[in-house]
């Protein structure tokens, strides 16, 4: 029967990768021959450019200071959320007191964990919603009207959270660290599970502290994990679109105030609904695409260590 | 979450600014040749009997007729009002009504498969681009509409009982394929009865104004809040304040993207005049990061006494507005020298209903615009979707009508000739979004005037050769 395995695989196969093709290659394929034309987006009329859509992506301030900010989150957004998440995570599965329980997270800690996972099961329209009440410009929203009873803040001139330029990228990076964490706690906090508990015992026997235990043990074991919630959330810095487009000022998917919070994607779907530039707009998604692309591609380098097998 | 309001509001610009795209680029070299002797299209003109006042179209009377329309800020309600109409001239016609936000989801199956229905309010932010619908010939010429009896005076023609503006809204390529139904207004909202129990006097003079705000500020009310998210609604206060300070010619030079226009000093002392606003004070505190419900809702609460936007404010804000407020229109207060009396206002059509060639009964879509274009027809629409409609005096005494409507006829009626539209938010939308970071960047005190003019000049420069 060995003659028969190939048209068999092939066959098995066929159309996996002929929807693959169609539906995730052909679509990039064919936003690289678009950013090489100056196409509207509203006809079937455009004209072949060359490469004059990247060299005005190079001179264009807004994109430039777009990238800006989306490196900005890239240096924050995983950094803290992984940092928080792996905090929360070693409280809650080995953080307790130890003794002769042996290894516990502290009190309440599957409470804690639904807690902390819950904005992971809003959908991120909700959060918008939920986040403007808080970022309200005036007195009705949450932050101003705790920062006014406190007597922090002057009730006639309220913070513009959203609408300050110092502000608003902060704001939107809050919401996403808040939302990020509860994920990574779980995933973190699955991996620590799997981690065997005599590890932590015998290090426990041997009279290591918590902090101990958590760079010489947790750490290590867990490389793989934080890796893995490292190129996840690098790509989420690359996009962050939804939040920023829904909640800050601006003409079309916010970005404001003044491009204060712009960032590639807010400023891609701009250009491509509202300018009718959707050859300019094209070349901004292959220029996310190879970012996000060699970035991925990089923080597999990088964080690649050899792997401890238990 | 009210984000119900939200979509009506966003439809509303998306409309307004598609349609207006579409007619700038075309309508005004070739309006000439759509107001002329309706020489367009001869072949399907020639089958109608356009001196017949009665049927000019040749409507089948058994004929059945199906109207599609958008259901956004002016709601779905109307639409039942004109199949009445309808029905009353053919009572053995079956009238479809079909209603749906997703026009483009909805119709265009149906104008691959060849049968789109007879009349469509092609609109919203899923709207079916008209252009696109006239590039596969798929939209019928309306000049027979337009040369038709008008109903309610046979020896006037369609053409001449429409507002000014309407004709050129519907031109795509020189000739008319929708009618933009809709007639909108903006300018400034105030609350009749804060003013009445608060013995103030409605201003028309900037001085008078600033006397309202100052009197309003030490009685504790925010004297202006604005949708300051959204900064296109301040720069409708701004930029009329500057077309009615410089006249008709500075308008068009700015909508043309001259960057001399900002040069005028017409402008300067508009924007400053303008700033006393920032200046004083007189913003609602937090204004400047509101959406357009939050800052609305705020002002039908008398939190603030003015508020600028369009005349689907009043839709807009049924449910919050108190039945005693008496919502009011105010056109810009007037500046000392200013080229355009203080009765100007900022007003066009929008909301574009057109009938397709592949429509099984064309004669009924026809004639369907034709009484949407009588007087009953347009007093129902103010009555439903309150707003008024592209027919000139189009709403009687006897329509009963709410407050903000009422006050945008009278508005209207004091206007006369004197009606402006900007241009450029809808034909040079980028130069539209540098103006809007600035006005935001102004309103809220990063920025002076003279730096918002200079922003103003750059982007018009820049846009200009782009």
């Amino acid at each position: 029967m060995r003659h028969g395995k190939y048209p068999f695989i092939v066959g098995f196969l066929f159309l996996p990768i002929l929807l693959y093709v169609g539906l995730v290659l052909w679509p990039y394929a064919q936003t690289f021959g678009y950013s090489l034309t100056d196409w509207s987006g509203q006809s079937q009329e455009m004209n072949f450019v060359g490469l004059d859509n990247y060299t005005k992506l190079l001179g264009d301030e807004v994109f430039l200071g777009a990238l800006w900010h989306n490196l900005l989150l890239l240096a924050v957004l995983p950094v803290a959320t992984i940092l928080i998440a792996l905090f929360f995570a070693f409280m809650l599965n080995v953080g307790g007191k130890g003794g002769t329980g042996g290894v516990q997270g502290v009190a309440g800690a599957a409470f804690y964990k639904v807690v902390f996972f819950f904005p992971q099961v809003l959908s991120i329209a909700i959060l918008a919603v939920l986040w403007q009440a808080v970022y309200r410009s005036d007195a009705a929203g949450l932050a101003n009207g705790a920062l006014i009873k406190l007597g922090l803040v002057d009730p006639q001139h309220p913070m513009e959270w959203l609408n300050s330029p110092n502000l608003v990228l902060w704001c939107i990076m809050g919401v996403l660290v808040w939302g990020g964490v509860g994920f990574y706690l779980v995933l973190f906090s699955a991996a620590m599970q799997s981690i065997p508990k005599d590890i932590y015992e015998a290090a426990l026997l041997d009279g290591a502290k918590r902090g101990q235990t958590f760079f010489k043990i947790t750490l290590p074991l867990l490389w793989e994990t934080i890796q893995t919630a490292w190129v996840y959330l690098a790509i989420v810095a690359m996009d962050a679109f939804a939040l920023v487009a829904s909640m800050t000022p601006g003409r079309t998917y916010g970005g404001g105030p003044d491009h204060h919070s712009e960032l590639m994607s807010t400023y891609l779907m701009r250009n491509f609904l509202a300018f009718g530039e959707a050859g300019y707009a094209c070349a901004m998604g292959v220029v996310i695409f190879f970012f996000t692309l060699i970035l991925s591609v990089v923080s597999l380098r990088v964080t690649r260590r050899e792997r401890i097998e238990y | 979450m009210g984000s119900a309001t939200e979509y009506n509001r966003r439809d509303i610009f998306k409309r307004a600014a598609a349609i207006t795209v579409l007619a700038a680029g075309s309508g005004s070299l070739l309006a000439a040749c759509a107001g002329g002797s309706g020489s367009s299209d001869s072949k399907k003109a020639g089958e109608y009997n356009l001196k017949d006042a009665k049927n000019p179209f040749g409507v089948d009377p058994k004929a059945g007729l199906e109207a599609f329309i958008f259901d956004g800020g002016y709601g779905k309600d109307y639409l039942a009002a004109f199949a009445a109409i309808y029905s009353k001239t053919y009572p053995d016609a079956k009238v479809n009504q079909q209603a749906d936000k997703d026009i483009t989801g909805k119709l265009q199956p149906r104008f691959n498969a060849g049968s789109p229905p007879d009349v469509i309010d092609d609109s919203g932010n899923k709207q079916i681009k008209l252009d696109v619908l006239v590039k596969d010939k798929s939209l019928v010429d309306l000049a027979p509409l337009l040369d038709a009896p008008y109903i309610d005076d046979p020896s006037k023609k369609v053409r001449d009982v429409l507002m000014p503006g309407t004709i050129e809204s519907g031109t795509i390529d020189g000739k008319v394929y929708n009618l933009s139904y809709a007639y909108t207004m903006w300018g400034l909202w105030y609350s009749g009865k804060l003013f009445k129990d608060n013995g103030w006097t409605v201003p028309k003079t900037w001085a008078e104004f600033i006397t309202v705000c100052e009197q309003a500020k030490a009685k504790g009310i925010a004297p202006l809040a604005h949708q300051g998210k959204y900064p296109y609604y301040i720069n409708v206060a701004i930029l009329d304040m500057i077309a009615k300070q410089g006249g008709l010619d500075l308008m068009a030079r700015i909508d043309k993207l001259d960057p001399t226009a900002w040069d005028d000093p017409a402008v300067k002392t508009a924007v400053e005049a303008f700033f006393q606003v920032v200046e004083k004070d007189f913003l609602l505190p937090g204004t400047n990061g509101m959406t357009h419900t939050e800052s609305q809702t705020a002002w039908n609460q008398y939190k603030a006494v003015f508020i600028p936007s369009g005349s689907w404010l009043e839709n807009e804000q049924l449910t919050s507005t108190p039945a005693d407020f008496e919502m009011t229109f105010l056109p810009m207060p007037s500046l000392p020298g200013d080229k355009l009396p203080f009765e100007a206002i900022r007003a066009g059509s929008g909301e574009p209903f057109v009938v397709p060639t592949k429509a099984k009964n064309v004669a009924g879509g026809l004639e369907f615009l034709r009484m949407m274009l009588t007087k009953e027809a347009s007093g129902k629409f103010a009555q439903a979707a309150n707003s008024l409609t592209c027919l000139k005096d189009g709403v009687g005494p006897e329509v009963q009508l709410k407050p903000g409507t009422k006050s945008t006829v009278v508005a209207l009626k004091a206007a006369g000739a004197n009606v402006f539209n900007f241009q450029y938010p809808n034909t040079a939308s980028k130069f539209d979004e540098d103006l809007q970071n600035a006005s935001g960047e102004l309103l809220a005190k990063r920025i002076t005037p003279a730096e918002w003019i200079k922003r103003a000049k750059e982007s018009a420069t820049k846009n200009k050769t782009a």
